[in-house]
């Protein structure tokens, strides 16, 4: 089977940010970058089912030649092969723009199974795996953490608000892998070896024009100052009148 | 009139809040709001989508197992033959699923998890937080169809007034199949929508220290419980339950961590909540530097002391 494995780099979870110069984006300058937490996942996932099934993996990503780093850590831990599609415009693109090139891509490689993470920890869209299966027309699951695969679909289970859902599809199949899904191993010096002889694939993605204007970016307001209101059990009145009378929230 | 279609989840009929909020945002637009709900019972909605603004309620039947690809091309479908402008939805599981699917069918850019949404002079304007609300985007959508999810919590409910002209529609299927749900229990309210969330964090020591958390929080009888990274990492609370960056991002009215120092990842999923309560034993916590009201000392004296005081104060409203 053909496997893919979508993922992005995004500025690790405590980075704190600036806004850039423009007003509207994010300024790069000092941020430090790696694999968005879910695409961890998606990336394991991918190679358990290669194990499994058998097939091949192929990394995907979209973005600049940076991305070798972390590719290169996919490889080491059994992906076959990995593809940067290159733009050094990347941070402009919107979800559309993205599905857009990485369906296109997806074909051309003969995919049958994709693997995202849930959400990139950086725009929090949750979009570009369902987008991109409506643009292949194939079946899409979100947010799952346990799948069973067959060579012809599969059942998943998935966390809602309401409980978990059992959800069963055929393939070719988008899956977008939530935590729980599994626990991503760590490269082998074996796998760290094979991987520097790997060419990683740099090739351009199609145009797609934009279909969102950033008009701003900014930092969030800081919060009024609050205060402590003692210390100790003994504090719980003045609490409980500072949410009553005050804040009138109780 | 130009519509605004609104895709309203529900229980047998019974429309969820985040979903009447989404509605509140679609009449704020002046646009007519048109509502479309699928599975057992959407019939019944009638009557609570007329109340809360809804002009429309376009009922797909024959979706008794809900398809999340079935939900979204019934959705299309319905954007297209109504020429609706704009798609909305509550950002919740069900509707950042859908809101993907229908973006792509109808190739138009999403906007996700939006705080607040204007429409003038026939454009869409948004804000949305990114990294987890540690900054904030004011977007414009330049689709031809505006397809977006609203942040639960954020928008006002609208009133509506007379009854929404109720049509039916086949559903056309999809591949994609929920069998089955296993439900939690009705009164456990999700962290992203309930009124009031209590949230723990390594102070509590052990998984058995959630317990005074959980007291806590059936005592406001409103409330969710949330946990930190750190807790879900170390298994004492289920994936669901964590704030954060690498969790769910919510906005209650009021929100209590405790012992919860408060790692950025974590003030940026919880910042935007309207009061927030910090109980640490360390007074340098970061978290008493976003948290309205603060308590310095041992968690395992002062939350089920606060149970008590909150049980007697509901007791007397």
């Amino acid at each position: 089977m053909k496997i893919i494995a979508c993922v992005k780099r995004v500025p690790l979870t405590d980075a704190q940010v600036k806004v850039g110069a423009d007003g509207a984006s994010i300024d790069s300058t000092g941020l430090v970058y790696s694999l968005s937490f879910y695409d961890d996942l998606a990336v394991e996932e991918a190679i358990k089912t290669k194990e499994k099934l058998g097939g091949e993996v192929t990394v995907l990503t979209l973005g600049s030649s940076d991305a070798s780093k972390e590719l290169r850590e996919c490889l080491a831990k059994g992906a076959d092969n990995a593809t940067i599609l290159l733009d050094p415009n990347w941070a402009a693109r919107d979800a559309r723009s993205t599905a857009k090139a990485l369906a296109a891509r997806v074909k051309e490689l003969g995919g049958e199974l994709v693997f995202c993470g849930r959400v990139a920890t950086d725009r929090d869209q949750s979009a570009v795996g369902p987008m991109l299966s409506a643009y292949l027309g194939w079946a899409c699951v979100t947010d799952v953490i346990k799948l069973e695969l067959t060579a012809t679909g599969g059942t998943a289970q998935r966390e809602t608000e309401s409980g978990i859902e059992t959800v069963s599809f055929p393939l070719p199949a988008v899956i977008t892998c939530d935590k729980g899904l599994n626990e991503p191993r760590l490269a082998g010096l074996k796998g760290i070896m094979a991987a520097k002889k790997k060419t990683i694939d740099e090739t351009a993605p199609v145009a797609v024009d934009a279909a969102v204007k950033v008009l701003k970016v900014e930092l969030p307001a800081a919060r009024k100052a609050g205060r402590i209101v003692g210390e100790g059990a003994a504090a719980v009145p003045a609490l409980i009148d500072a949410l009553r009378n005050e804040a009138k929230v109780l | 009139m130009t519509s605004i279609l609104v895709f309203v989840e529900h229980k047998n009929g019974a429309p969820r809040r985040a979903s009447l909020e989404a509605l509140g945002a679609a009449c704020a637009t002046g646009l007519t709001p048109i509502a479309l709900a699928t599975g057992p019972g959407a019939a019944n909605a009638a009557a609570p989508l007329s109340a809360a603004g809804a002009k429309k309620l376009v009922v797909v039947t024959g979706a008794d197992s809900y398809s999340p690809d079935g939900a979204a091309a019934d959705v299309v479908a319905a954007v297209k033959s109504h020429g609706a402008v704009a798609f909305l939805a509550a950002a919740s599981s069900t509707g950042k699923d859908l809101l993907g699917r229908v973006a792509g069918l109808l190739d138009c850019a999403p906007l996700s998890d939006c705080t607040s949404l204007t429409y003038a002079g026939g454009t869409f304007t948004v804000q949305r937080p990114i990294l987890a609300g540690k900054a904030i985007v004011t977007a414009q959508s330049q689709s031809a169809i505006f397809c977006a999810t609203l942040r639960p919590n954020t928008f006002a409910v609208a009133t509506g007034s007379g009854s929404a002209e109720v049509v039916s529609v086949a559903s056309a299927g999809g591949k994609v199949t929920v069998t089955g749900v296993a439900a939690k229990g009705d009164a456990k309210l999700d962290v992203k929508e309930a009124p009031v969330v209590v949230s723990g964090g390594r102070g509590l020591r052990e998984a058995a220290g959630f317990k005074i958390v959980e007291d806590l929080a059936s005592a406001f009888g409103n409330a969710a419980v949330g946990a930190s990274r750190a807790v879900v990492d170390s298994h004492w609370r289920p994936h669901g339950e964590q704030v954060g960056q690498t969790g769910k991002t919510v906005a209650p009215q009021l929100y209590i961590a405790v012992g919860i120092s408060g790692a950025i990842q974590h003030l940026a999923g919880m910042r935007t909540s309207k009061v927030i309560v910090a109980i640490n034993k360390d007074a340098a916590a970061p978290i008493f530097k976003v948290a309205d009201y603060g308590i310095v000392g041992d968690a395992f004296e002062i939350v089920p002391a606060l149970t008590e005081a909150v049980k007697k104060a509901k007791a007397a409203n």
